[in-house]
């Protein structure tokens, strides 16, 4: 289970403990399918580590305005349930993984 | 996937892209509306070799032909980012995603500046992407500051999907819905505290949570970030290479002088050189 899908439901408990990266996303967006390889990407190389999760903000509209999402891809992350950083666009590897190494 | 994915339908982008399908390479030129295209707006051109006293829009359209007539794929639409990938290119337009090898940038003139308030408010209500964010101003005001000649068009999708859309731009759109409002307004300023409020189009102040700025092309530097500029243009080398591998640039966005034989010229050179790449990516495997 590299990689979640998080519904509102869900979310809370799924991201209540440890770092989380969260990618906000939809389907007619060119720029969120770029990113997605990218999101996959990282769900692997830091299985066991992080949780990374993607909201669909057409099938999550509450969770999208909890976070205060105004364009999308935006990557959410946070450390016990508090959110301790966010990038919006898409932005290359190297930016995601500099958040995550320097919270882990 | 293309051999050669070509930012901009130019001077420049058509003559990279010609040059390209004659070395036996896949392209395809992604460009806006051909209204936008500086050529487009020229009345009378005297020192385009063999074409004197040509009319812009005339010789524009001759190169278009010649590039259909090459077997160059042509998609309609505005690049918002590019990614490498490895050996690869993503370059998201609108709503989709197209793949190429190597990428010949050709996207004219460097825009002015931001628009004061613009870059504080990215990701808190500016959105350069009415389809991407659209969805999230249902039933919100919003303000489409239109300065692309397709822009009425998404304003019009706005419109349609939900959000309460005033347009903003210093000419009368055409093609804009008769029940969207519109503001005649050159001096811009998007205003908030930390989201977007409002925006101040001349002595109106417009209050709305989003605005869309909807222009030509996107600055290159935010198409790909980490693309070296000098000033405001692209950085190249002879070869017209960018400062990322496998990324060419050509025409105005390289500098000056503007002209079409400048911009004709380094598209061959970027095509050529592109068409190399391509192949050297080919051949190590």
């Amino acid at each position: 289970m590299a990689l979640i899908h998080l519904t509102e439901e869900a979310f809370d408990k799924a991201t209540a403990s440890g770092l989380s990266m969260v990618d906000f996303w939809a389907s007619w967006c060119g720029p969120c399918k770029m990113l997605s390889p990218v999101i996959d990407g990282l769900a692997r190389k830091y299985e066991g580590r992080v949780l990374v999760g993607k909201v669909n903000t057409d099938d999550q509209p509450g969770l999208a305005m909890r976070f205060g999402v105004m364009s999308i891809p935006t990557v959410v992350f946070l450390k016990d349930g508090k959110e301790i950083d966010r990038k919006v666009g898409v932005m290359p590897e190297a930016a995601y993984t500099a958040v995550l190494d320097a919270n882990l | 996937m293309y051999d050669i994915a070509v930012v901009g339908g130019g001077p420049a982008g058509l003559s990279a892209a010609v040059q390209a399908r004659a070395r036996g390479k896949s392209v395809v030129v992604i460009g806006g509306d051909a209204r936008d295209n500086a050529l487009y707006k020229t009345r009378r051109i005297d020192n385009y070799l063999g074409f004197y006293g040509v009319a812009g829009p005339e010789l524009l359209e001759r190169f278009e032909a010649h590039a259909r007539e090459m077997g160059v794929e042509r998609r309609n639409g505005r690049v918002l980012n590019i990614l490498p990938m490895g050996t690869e290119f993503y370059l998201a337009v609108g709503s989709e995603v197209e793949q190429a090898r190597a990428v010949v940038l050709a996207t004219g003139v460097v825009q002015a500046g931001k628009l004061p308030g613009e870059a504080e408010h990215l990701g808190a209500g500016v959105s350069y992407c009415a389809t991407c964010d659209g969805m999230l101003y249902r039933n919100k005001e919003v303000v489409v500051i239109g300065r692309a000649a397709d822009a009425p068009h998404e304003a019009n999708y706005l419109r349609e999907i939900g959000c309460r859309v005033t347009y903003v731009s210093p000419r009368p759109p055409e093609g804009l819905r008769p029940d969207i409002p519109y503001v005649q307004a050159g001096k811009l300023r998007v205003l908030g505290d930390r989201a977007v409020e409002a925006v101040q189009a001349d002595s109106v102040t417009l209050p709305c949570e989003g605005v869309f700025i909807l222009r030509p092309s996107m600055a290159p530097a935010e198409l790909l970030p980490g693309l070296e500029l000098e000033g405001n243009y692209i950085r190249v080398d002879r070869n017209m290479a960018a400062s990322v591998p496998g990324v060419f640039a050509a025409g105005d966005c390289t500098g000056q002088p503007l002209q079409v034989s400048k911009a004709v010229g380094e598209g061959q050179v970027a095509g050529h050189r592109a068409a190399e790449y391509v192949d050297t990516l080919i051949q190590t495997g």
